[in-house]
């Protein structure tokens, strides 16, 4: 079963929340609707389901198109971010809810509904109410509730938006046991960078209202198509500099050249911008082969496993991460360096050039 | 919102399209019918085309001064007592408990005069009001006032403004109250950070947040007082005179009273009308006011 | 700015006679220094937030003393104790501008105008919101919101404290970056004490200076951010903080040895005397454990998963019945279900019924 979005635009009041996006989903794949607030997620979301009539364009299941069939007609489950549960009815009756007004037969209700709370680990609370749970036990009901419907198309609205970040984190850890065990088409919804690489699957890189690039997610970190797509998959926030590339060597803005080695030997004279993630950009190690640019601490967090080193040089501000506690004060100077060989490479159209090759 | 379409609801509205026909449409038809003929009702019939109008509409004529006059009125009327209802109804708003059973106690008191058919509350203060039995009449008298509603149209503006604001201040009131209870916690709590006074935290946080219920509270003020028949009319029967004659009770001697079908057909359209004018011109101020500018803008 | 003394300070509220182990805040007592960053950081129900509240005086406490700079301010109104707080969502007038919102609390203590003008300008700077300060502020964004509801604190020359309750849960991600680093910068600038209450450790390290870590109820250990990641003192402490958390496996421990599944690993300190009751267990975060290819003297584990994460790879491995998360090493691509793990024993540290035991050199 795949569902299919051809070309499909909305418009809320005169402005252009999706801008003609296409996309197919195939069946048993879970796909991350990645993005910023407003870029479209929740609209695409609301399209796939049929909650929304889009303005032009069709959407297929299957290959039929299902444009303006009512939801409730359509094979489809959702989880919001609130966590949204019948609160007078128990956490059993919430899950078969779905179940019943299909009118499904009794023992099949039960067994359907069992299995659901052990895989979200709800059987010892089957008995209690909604505001009787936490947080994290309400949203699990939602995302049971969601999947003993057997529904074709699961939707999760950035569904661990509101927990705490452990309960996040352990719920996040589940989910793909979960989805696998489904084999329904999975859309998940999230701002968090993170939580795509964590949940695998398929990536689609929204920003507004278009769909920049689809694909696995490990490619679309590793290769993404546009400078836009590095910097909704970066966190922290993507460093960029720009250069241009004369006779054999880089002029890095603001200063500084060094001879066109690693990715940068392949290009074509002409200026460029290079974006590298905190992690490409090292500090004061003294490697060889490398691009080095004299900078100043601002300001450096630590959480232990981690040092977030922000930077500040020649006009610009860069963040790097370095593995451990490195406690440098404001107003250090160090030497930033870049490894040419782990960069990305955009041209003046900001697409991609250049990319580190992948392990 | 674009929702997907369901064409099976237009016959769950078919009956009550029915309903309103028959109650509704069907008499308003006639109406118009007799505000363009001259009439007694016994089935003769003069056409009269819009003369009427024209002589409602002009204040020279009879009609059309009595009009004028008893429109003037009610927008007098409705003036001071939305001036009084309003911010009566917010202090009262203001000063009622926000827990406990206090506030369920408050309510039911306050929702009390809301619950009394209106020719009743007429008849309540028809009777408060009376010098010789009337509470209020005969304290008033023995303070020294010479009150008395029936002779004197002072006294009798004042009772029926009295009536009107203890009839519906409550409702006000409700309305702000269920504004206030709206307004977050933390808000408060910042006010009190930021060291605000009584004052200021009622005009930078509560009024603001009570904007919207406030305009329904004005609109539905306004609507009712400007439409206003039963209370005056038990009370004062439009008199003395035709000092408390509102443009309902204007009209309701025209018609019943003289028995001028036309004219008062007419004056009802004309009354209609004004009433749909107004209703739009709050709603459109209403909804403006209300709708958040979908551009925000990013400072970082 | 202020010193912030708490002396067995609790609160219940359900009232003082309630028993000791439903209070929502137990009995803490703890200093905090003037000029500090603190963080108070814990999952929902942990007493952050009461304890937030408790300081800034929205909630009188049940028992105990709160002092500010010596001075018993327990039952002082908020506004005597001349604190700001940030809320959760951005509190703002909705009919003024910006300017005058900065402006609001100077206006209410009577400050003359020249002075409030200068005031407000600086503050403005400092958060970037000079341009905005005519803007209606209901326009502008929630990060500028924010922003306002923290300026309008900071205004106050002499305030004693600024309170955070999760002040960028409705902020965006990548706005989160540059606000965090704002506050950090105001902190170092301005001097202030600060106390930042979050369930998000990665706001809660990058903030403070002292991490007061919080569950149900109690502090179960307050100290900086490389404190709390090399040495938890409590096994809750190792779960909480890192991504993914410290692995917490049962095992037997004498002298310089511990014991699972059959296999030992060297310790760097002697454990002895270990009480025969106590569960005892070994915590070792992540970071500390790498996976390798199998071999005889490696603990052996299942592969269940390996999370990619761009900038660091972590093993989901089983050890009989024990759950682990383990360092992929970079360049190393695991052969089959199997591997081995190799642990770093100056990071491994033994927990008598969750409690660390120091051990001996």
């Amino acid at each position: 079963m795949s569902v299919t979005l051809d070309h499909v635009t909305r418009t809320v009041d005169g402005i252009p929340t999706i801008r003609d996006v296409s996309l197919t989903l195939e069946r048993g794949t879970l796909s991350v609707l990645l993005g910023p607030t407003l870029s479209g997620k929740t609209s695409i979301m609301r399209l796939l389901a049929g909650l929304d009539k889009p303005a032009s364009g069709r959407v297929l299941v299957e290959g039929k198109d299902v444009t303006g069939i009512d939801v409730r007609q359509r094979s489809v489950a959702m989880v919001y971010q609130q966590f949204i549960n019948y609160p007078s009815l128990t956490v059993y009756e919430n899950i078969a809810s779905p179940l019943r007004v299909q009118g499904r037969p009794k023992e099949e209700i039960d067994r359907r509904v069992q299995e659901a709370a052990r895989l979200l680990k709800l059987e010892p609370f089957m008995n209690r109410t909604p505001l009787q749970l936490s947080g994290g036990q309400q949203q699990r009901t939602a995302i049971a509730r969601a999947l003993v419907k057997g529904a074709d198309l699961v939707l999760l609205d950035e569904p661990l938006a509101n927990l705490d970040y452990k309960l996040r984190e352990e719920l996040r850890a589940e989910l793909p046991r979960i989805f696998e065990a489904s084999g329904a088409i999975f859309v998940y919804a999230t701002t968090e960078p993170s939580e795509a690489l964590l949940l695998g699957g398929d990536t689609l890189c929204m920003w507004e209202g278009e769909v920049l690039q689809h694909g696995e997610t490990p490619k679309v970190y590793r290769h993404p198509d546009t400078m836009r797509v590095a910097q909704v998959f970066s966190d922290p926030p993507l460093n960029i500099v720009g250069i241009e590339k004369r006779n054999g060597s880089v002029v890095y803005a603001g200063g500084g050249e060094a001879p066109a080695t690693g990715l940068y030997a392949g290009l074509a004279d002409g200026a460029y911008r290079v974006g590298f993630r905190a992690h490409q950009l090292e500090v004061a190690n003294g490697a060889a082969g490398r691009h080095v640019f004299p900078a100043t601490v601002s300001v450096t967090e630590i959480t232990g496993s981690e040092s977030f080193v922000h930077l500040h040089r020649e006009s610009q501000n860069w963040v790097a991460v370095l593995h451990g506690v490195h406690e440098y004060e404001p107003g250090e100077r160090l030497d930033a360096a870049l490894d040419p060989d782990n960069i990305f490479v955009f041209d003046a159209a900001n697409r991609l050039v250049a990319a580190p090759k992948s392990s | 919102m674009e929702k997907t379409v369901n064409q099976k609801a237009w016959f769950l509205v078919l009956p009550v399209f029915l309903i309103v026909a028959f109650s509704a449409i069907l008499p308003l038809m006639t109406v118009v019918n007799y505000s363009m003929q001259d009439t007694f009702g016994n089935n003769q019939f003069f056409w009269n085309g819009v003369g009427w109008f024209k002589e409602l509409l002009d204040p020279s004529t009879d009609l059309g001064g009595r009009f004028l006059a008893s429109v003037l009125r009610n927008l007098l009327f409705s003036a001071i007592i939305l001036a009084i209802e309003v911010p009566l109804g917010i202090v009262v708003a203001l000063s009622m408990p926000r827990q406990g059973w206090q506030v369920a106690a408050c309510l039911v008191i306050l929702a009390l005069p809301l619950l009394i058919p209106w020719n009743v509350v007429g008849t309540i203060w028809q009777i408060f009001g009376r010098p010789d039995i009337g509470l209020l009449g005969y304290v008033l008298n023995k303070m020294g006032f010479n009150y008395n509603y029936v002779a004197n149209d002072l006294d009798a503006w004042f009772t029926v403004i009295v009536m009107d604001v203890w009839h519906w201040t409550s409702l006000v009131a409700l309305l702000c109250y269920a504004g206030l209870k709206s307004i977050p916690d933390a808000y408060y709590q910042a006010a009190q950070i930021d060291g605000a006074s009584r004052w200021a935290v009622f005009k930078a946080i509560q009024l603001p947040k009570m904007n919207r219920v406030l305009l329904i509270a004005v609109l539905l003020r306004f609507m009712d007082s400007f439409m206003i028949y039963t209370e005056p009319f038990v009370v004062t029967g439009g008199g003395p005179g035709n000092s408390t004659t509102f443009v309902s009770i204007e009209l309701v001697k025209i018609a019943l009273g003289q028995f001028d079908l036309g004219k008062a057909a007419a004056l009802s359209l004309v009354y209609n009308l004004i009433i749909l004018i107004v209703c739009w011109i709050f709603y459109t101020v209403m909804t403006n006011a209300g709708a958040d500018r979908p551009a925000k803008e990013s400072v970082v | 700015m202020a010193r912030i003394d708490l002396v067995d300070l609790a609160h219940s509220y359900s009232g003082n006679d309630a028993p000791p182990e439903s209070f929502a805040l137990k009995p803490v007592t703890m200093t905090w220094r003037q000029g500090g960053a603190y963080a108070l950081l814990g999952p929902s129900g942990c007493g952050k937030t009461t304890l937030l509240n408790l300081i800034s005086g929205i909630v009188t406490p049940s028992r105990g003393k709160i002092l500010f700079d010596g001075t018993d301010i327990t039952q002082a109104t908020t506004q005597q104790r001349n604190i700001a707080q940030v809320f959760q969502f951005p509190v703002i007038y909705d009919t003024m501008t910006v300017g005058q919102n900065l402006a609001f609390p100077l206006k209410n203590r009577g400050v003359p105008g020249p002075e409030i003008v200068a005031r407000v300008k600086q503050i403005a700077d400092l958060l970037d919101l000079t341009p905005y300060l005519n803007r209606k502020a209901t326009r502008l964004t929630a990060d500028a919101k924010q922003k306002i509801s923290l300026g309008r604190g900071l205004v106050r020359a002499d305030v004693a404290a600024v309170l955070f309750d999760e002040p960028l849960t409705v902020i965006d991600p990548e706005l989160k970056w540059q606000l965090r680093s704002k506050l950090k910068a105001l902190h170092r600038e301005l001097d202030l004490t600060m106390i930042y209450v979050t369930h998000d450790q990665t706001e809660a390290l990058t903030f403070a200076d002292t991490v007061v870590v919080m569950h149900d109820g109690r502090v179960v250990q307050s100290g900086t951010p490389a404190e709390l990641f090399d040495k938890p003192a409590h096994t809750f402490v190792g779960y909480f903080i890192g991504s993914p958390g410290m692995n917490i496996v049962p095992a037997q421990v004498l002298g310089r040895e511990a014991r699972i599944d059959g296999h030992t690993i060297a310790l760097k300190r002697s454990y002895n005397g270990l009480s025969k009751t106590a569960k005892i267990e070994i915590g070792v975060r992540p970071e500390f454990v790498d996976i390798a290819t199998p071999a005889p003297g490696l603990l052996s584990a299942n592969i269940e998963r390996i999370d990619d994460l761009g900038r660091a790879r972590f093993a989901r491995v089983r050890v009989g019945d024990a759950k682990l998360a383990a360092r992929v090493p970079p360049g190393f691509s695991p052969s089959g279900d199997s591997a081995g793990l190799v642990f770093d024993p100056a990071h491994v540290h033994v927990y008598a019924d969750s409690l660390l035991v120091e051990g001996a050199a």
